[in-house]
């Protein structure tokens, strides 16, 4: 960007003076460069501080929000399995989850191709559309949905939790796979459609192999959105779909025990869990980038 | 294709090309086919839903504008910069949440600003590794996190524990339900949504530019000002617009961290709908929406911030 603006030749006074400053200027950069890092050693502490500042918490003996605790305990965890209704909770998340990201990641990653391949009128706006779940404030989808549901008798149904959360989760599914499929060889397909494949096929062997890790990235995000929805949720899930986030909404307005603690802490675990899964899925997908489009060619020749 | 190939032998060549074109254009439709169940699907449970319930605000309980008529009348007083400014009791709440919106996002930018800085200046490895702080918090549930900072902010929370067990307060601070504890809360949340574009736009920078720039004799201040400030502004952009339109839909956070004063739209809205006044809720979503959205159009179409929301969880 600076390319074609003029340089002027240093004087030779100039260079020397320059030089003699060059030490000072490069001790002034390493002090900084220690504030810089205190500075964000002490961001980052803030970040994943309260992260883990509910463990100790669910494993307290107190009976009641007591820090430090007074003794150790299993007995939130315990409470967390024998109260009626976390149990089911956490069991239908699951299982909302899970049918939102099949869900959303069918529909999307066929939208995807579309999007990214097709040229056809009104793209931009389809896409706009598709992507605008996560401009809209998640109030307003919620209580639309609410009152739609209301209509069509899908309150307290997890159906209706599942239809909601794959509207929410599209978006996901739809940029992480389109961002693979920016990248994607269309010539792959051509040969192997010209070495006989039909539509399907090619679509199996040869595009959905490259774009996995997009498409199993944006699976992932879906099962996270749903997992974690609460404003749907708070609407619709009357006294017949409760999930986890609901449930644990309803504790935390009520009375405040560790169990909510213990709670937390499992699902820590579990946001950790998914964070190394992720963690892995993109350096495989950077790993396998360059390497995909011979191994997927070796395994379509082996097959056929 | 294979079809096409085929067809092609024998055939003359113009003969060639109107086939071809004709191949091409049905190949368009195929995309419109896959495209036409994910459209379906967002217009029956998402598009026309929220369309039929902005409606609302027209006609629920009886035809006409007098959902908004709430939106003129109501007098309320609000604080700021020490003044007392009258307004109305409404407008008041979307006064404070865009002030929450704001101070989040510029907080945001001042604390995330330097982590993406200094995390762009080292190697990738140690990056990707440095990273896996800012994505703990990010992976783990709202829900959970605000539950967190009850229990660090609480009357017997952590804090004040903290403060009484060293003697520095003789009674308990109140950090709960304070506008504070709104902050700390949702700056928590946010911050990563800042941090990850600015670092995905840092780390493209080149860095021959800043050397090129120190040969030349810039000093460290003016390259970081003139070369990589620019440069960055665009992750910048991206990160704002991010935190800002999220943070002005927030409800779960200031609703269990923040006090009575600390009311934001989208608690107001539920209220409104849970005392079933369905269309004057529908009226304050349709005002939500349309400042929303309005900002968002402003950012994309003025600054030209493209695909923030695409790149938004990678």
């Amino acid at each position: 960007m600076t390319a074609t603006s003029p340089t002027r030749p240093l004087s030779p006074a100039q260079a020397a003076s320059r030089a003699r400053t060059r030490p000072r200027v490069r001790a002034s950069v390493s002090a900084g460069s220690v504030i810089l890092w205190i500075f964000v050693g002490i961001i980052l502490f803030y970040l994943v501080f309260p992260v883990f500042v509910v463990a100790p918490v669910s494993f307290s003996s107190a009976k009641y929000l007591q820090f430090p605790p007074p003794g150790w305990s299993l007995q939130w965890y315990q409470n967390y399995f024998d109260r009626p209704g976390w149990v089911p909770a956490t069991l239908l998340s699951i299982r909302v989850a899970i049918a939102t990201a099949i869900l959303a990641t069918a529909l999307g990653t066929a939208a995807s191709l579309a999007l990214v391949r097709g040229r056809f009128p009104g793209k931009g706006a389809v896409n706009s559309f598709i992507v605008s779940p996560l401009v809209v404030p998640g109030i307003i989808v919620a209580i639309g949905v609410y009152f739609f549901y209301a209509q069509v008798r899908l309150v307290g149904n997890p159906v209706g939790l599942i239809l909601a959360h794959t509207c929410l989760a599209l978006p996901f599914v739809v940029t992480n796979v389109s961002a693979t499929l920016q990248g994607f060889d269309e010539r792959l397909e051509y040969a192997a459609m010209n070495l006989g494949a039909n539509r399907w096929q090619t679509f199996r062997r040869v595009t959905l192999p490259i774009i996995r890790p997009g498409v199993f990235a944006g699976a992932l995000f879906a099962f996270i959105t749903s997992f974690d929805e609460l404003l749907v949720a708070l609407f619709v899930s009357g006294s017949g779909a409760v999930t986890l986030p609901r449930k644990m909404w309803d504790s935390l307005r009520q009375e405040i025990d560790p169990t909510i603690a213990a709670v937390s802490t499992i699902l820590i675990a579990f946001s950790i869990v998914v964070l190394l899964t992720a963690e892995l899925l993109r350096q495989r997908a950077e790993r396998t980038r360059a390497a995909a489009f011979v191994a997927e060619e070796d395994e379509l020749g082996a097959r056929e | 294709m294979a079809a096409l190939t085929h067809d092609l032998q024998g055939a003359d060549r113009e003969g060639q090309v109107a086939r071809f074109q004709h191949l091409r254009r049905r190949e368009q439709w195929r995309y419109v086919l896959l495209l036409l169940p994910a459209v379906v699907f967002l217009i029956a449970f998402y598009g026309y839903p929220v369309a039929a319930m902005l409606t609302r605000a027209f006609y629920d309980p009886v035809p006409g504008l007098q959902n908004f008529e709430p939106l003129v009348t109501a007098r309320s007083t609000v604080e700021f910069l020490g003044l007392s400014i009258p307004m109305n009791a409404y407008i008041r709440v979307f006064w404070i949440t865009l002030q929450i919106a704001a101070v989040v996002t510029i907080v945001s930018l001042l604390l995330g600003y330097p982590v993406a800085y200094a995390l762009s200046s080292v190697s990738a490895s140690r990056a990707n590794l440095l990273m896996i702080f800012v994505l703990i918090p990010f992976w783990t549930s709202i829900l959970v996190r605000s539950y967190a900072w009850m229990v660090l902010l609480g009357k017997e929370g952590i804090i004040n524990e903290a403060l009484l067990a060293a003697g520095l307060r003789t009674e308990p601070l109140v950090l709960l339900n304070t506008r504070l504890a709104v902050y700390l809360g949702m700056i928590h949340i946010m911050l990563p949504f800042m941090i990850l574009p600015l670092y995905a736009v840092m780390r493209g920078i080149d860095r021959n530019l800043l050397r090129a720039a120190g040969n030349l004799g810039a000093p460290p201040s003016a390259v970081f000002r003139r070369i990589f400030l620019p440069l960055s502004l665009p992750g910048v952009a991206a990160g704002c617009l991010l935190v800002f339109i999220l943070s002005l839909g927030f409800y779960i956070t200031p609703a269990l961290l923040g006090g009575q004063k600390d009311v934001m739209v989208s608690m107001l809205i539920q209220q409104q709908i849970s005392l079933l006044k369905w269309g004057f809720g529908a009226a304050l979503a349709l005002v939500l929406l349309i400042l929303a959205l309005g900002i968002y159009a402003l950012f994309t179409r003025v600054l030209g911030v493209e695909r923030v929301f695409g790149s938004a969880r990678t």
